[in-house]
């Protein structure tokens, strides 16, 4: 008796099940089929749930991130894998124009993006993005400034406004490298006087060179993102070259008594842009991704980004930003009318844009850095 | 003529497959890589000598060679000696049972990730750390002991020492206990012991320990990297920094090979040394 029972309800039970799978199958199947993956290849941090996690849910988006360090890596990565494996590229300006070149990205619709709402004139047509026709490849997205970072309880902002201080006797020892050539040797070429900071000839390269050397005596070590975060943090480097915000600003989030100032011989910008990959089949929402980027609501996450702060590069951005986070507004000084907010920097001539060696080669550049770490 | 013994290769044919196919197959790549040259990013096989005459030609490529011998060397030689007293007392001094002990509690750091036990190591050397806190208390420091040479070598200390120390050990505990009481009875001192009869006596067991300490320290790249600040950088640091600089994993590939060199011949004049017979008087 208890055997037929079972049976009968094994019989309905597996009879409801199957009724229910074949009735549900058209729409677990639709649902599966509309979940479109997009692969981002980009600095750490830009496909993180903070990041993407509210246009994931909206769009029903995977984003599946590839992250790499450093420009050259990026380039690497889009020559090593198969085409078609990256659809959104996120990359560092300076590199942006080498993907341009290389015909890498594909066209996009100007008319599409917010150009005109752009907070300066220069990031409506940034170097690199578009190419001789005045064709638009690559959207820039976000923004910040190196300068000086240092340890708030050795010494003032006013003191760290002069790239001298790293030889100060203080900080001997205790002068930190993020390990990339481009930004140290940008800000040496900066207090060298150089307004092109990459743009230099024989002579002033020279002069560069030398003067960097000659600060070996203070250097405590070259980090990686790590290196770099923990150095501040637990007192170790007092001050960085290199870097700014992006990393003094988190670990200031943590409440470190570190900061970051432009001096007085100027800072130097890095821009990051989005791109999409020209043999991505996922264009459509890869594009829409760039449209939701560039939205105030999408311009306030790149400025909060968890991995590392940036600014925002639309008025209607920060305008949303001091009104839903007036706190990382003030702490990044993206307000109107604070001397030190970063576009009233770049109007005030104190910013070169970072770029690739002109004069020259990458190589060069990065052959002296490995001399001066070895010296 | 001899025959093939099908009985014997079973045995043998494992290892020899499995050394061909990812230890002496990798190598010839590495080798024909450094042959290699890199454009627009990506590796072209051909066979130009770009890359050997780019790196043997730059100071620093030595500089940081003569730096990693010198500091694997350090390594090598520090363990040797911190461990000799620890192990000629775990050998000579210790009920079986607690030598077993020793040994498990030698193996259990490797529990643990070595980058683990690295980073741990921050929290100690820092200015702020354990040990300058001990030395405040003296009125002493702070020291800077983080990126500095002295953070590379207690890196490597902590990766190699244990083993070393386990190798010492064994090698001790397998000396024949009588040749140390006839010296004794002869009247030597304990210092005559250890260099007439321990040392001659274990000297594979010695050689083998220490050459482990230096080919680990050698190929190193943790401890330099976060414990020395790269400040200034090994050859292990080189191969990342020049496959981050344009990727020149041919240049790599040269840097790698330098490394295998030297570690060949290392390895083969200490294994010669250790197995070297002495000439009878």
């Amino acid at each position: 008796m208890s055997d037929l029972k079972f049976n009968q309800s094994k019989r309905t039970f597996l009879k409801t099940g199957l009724a229910s799978v074949a009735l549900s199958a058209p729409f677990v199947g639709r649902a599966w089929a509309e979940t479109v993956e997009l692969t981002m290849l980009g600095w750490y941090g830009t496909a993180e749930p903070d990041m993407v996690g509210a246009f994931e849910e909206a769009n029903n988006v995977k984003f599946v991130p590839k992250y790499y360090a450093g420009g050259d890596n990026m380039l690497a990565a889009l020559a090593q894998n198969p085409p078609g494996t990256f659809d959104i590229i996120h990359t560092d300006a300076e590199y942006a124009k080498l993907l341009v070149a290389n015909d890498l990205v594909m066209e996009l619709d100007a008319s599409a993006y917010p150009i005109d709402d752009l907070l300066h004139d220069d990031f409506k047509s940034f170097a690199g993005h578009w190419d001789d026709s005045g064709k638009l490849y690559s959207l820039i997205t976000r923004f910040g400034h190196l300068g000086v970072s240092y340890n708030k309880e050795v010494m003032s902002a006013e003191e760290a406004s002069t790239y001298d201080i790293f030889w100060d006797e203080r900080l001997t020892g205790k002068v930190g490298h993020f390990d990339w050539h481009l930004p140290s040797l940008g800000q040496m070429s900066l207090l060298m006087g150089n307004a092109s900071p990459f743009d230099i000839g024989e002579d002033a390269w020279k002069a560069v060179q030398e003067k960097t050397l000659s600060l070996k005596p203070q250097v405590g070590g070259y980090f990686d993102f790590g290196g770099t975060f923990s150095g501040l943090k637990n007192g170790e480097m007092l001050a960085m070259v290199g870097i700014g915000d992006w990393v003094t600003g988190i670990l200031e989030r943590d409440g470190a008594p570190v900061s970051s100032v432009v001096p007085k011989e100027g800072g130097i910008q890095w821009t990051e842009s989005y791109s999409i990959a020209k043999t991505s089949e996922k264009t459509e929402m890869a594009l829409k991704y760039l449209d939701y980027t560039m939205s105030p609501e999408g311009q306030v996450k790149t400025a909060q980004m968890l991995g590392y702060p940036g600014h925002a590069v639309t008025k209607a951005g920060r305008a949303m930003l001091n009104e839903v986070d007036p706190a990382e507004a003030a702490r990044s000084k993206q307000v109107n009318g604070d001397p030190q907010d970063p576009i009233t920097l770049i109007n005030e001539g104190r910013i070169s844009y970072r770029d690739i060696p002109v004069q020259q080669s990458l190589e060069d550049w990065n052959d002296f850095w490995s001399e001066y770490k070895n010296a | 003529m001899r025959r093939l013994n099908l009985y014997a290769l079973t045995f043998r044919l494992p290892i020899i497959i499995w050394q061909a196919l990812f230890f002496i197959g990798p190598l010839l790549f590495v080798i024909a890589m450094s042959f290699f040259v890199v454009k627009n990013f990506r590796m072209v096989e051909t066979f130009e000598f770009d890359s050997w005459s780019k790196m043997i030609s730059r100071d620093f490529v030595w500089s940081a060679y003569r730096y990693t011998l010198v500091m694997a060397g350090s390594a090598a030689a520090l363990a040797s000696l911190l461990a000799f007293p620890a192990a000629w007392f775990l050998a000579f001094r210790c009920s079986a049972q607690a030598r077993q002990l020793a040994i498990l509690l030698l193996i259990i750091p490797f529990f643990t990730s070595y980058l683990v036990r690295t980073f741990s190591w921050y929290t100690i050397l820092a200015e702020s750390g354990v040990l300058n806190g001990g030395f405040a208390l003296l009125g002493l420091g702070p020291f800077t002991m983080l990126n500095t040479p002295f953070g590379t070598l207690v890196g490597y200390l902590t990766f190699v020492l244990p083993l070393v120390l386990i190798l010492q050990t064994v090698t001790m505990a397998n000396i024949d206990d009588r040749l140390i009481q006839a010296a004794r009875n002869l009247g030597c001192s304990s210092a005559r012991t250890i260099r007439s009869v321990i040392l001659p006596a274990g000297k594979t067991g010695f050689i083998i320990a220490a050459l482990f300490a230096f080919i680990l320290s050698f190929g190193d790249f943790v401890a330099p990297f976060y414990l020395g600040g790269s400040n200034p950088p090994t050859m292990p640091i080189l191969i990342i920094d020049t496959t981050k600089a344009g990727q020149q994993w041919p240049r790599a590939a040269v840097v790698a090979v330098m490394m295998m060199l030297t570690l060949f011949t290392i390895a083969f004049a200490a294994i010669m040394f250790a197995y070297r017979k002495r000439a009878s008087r």
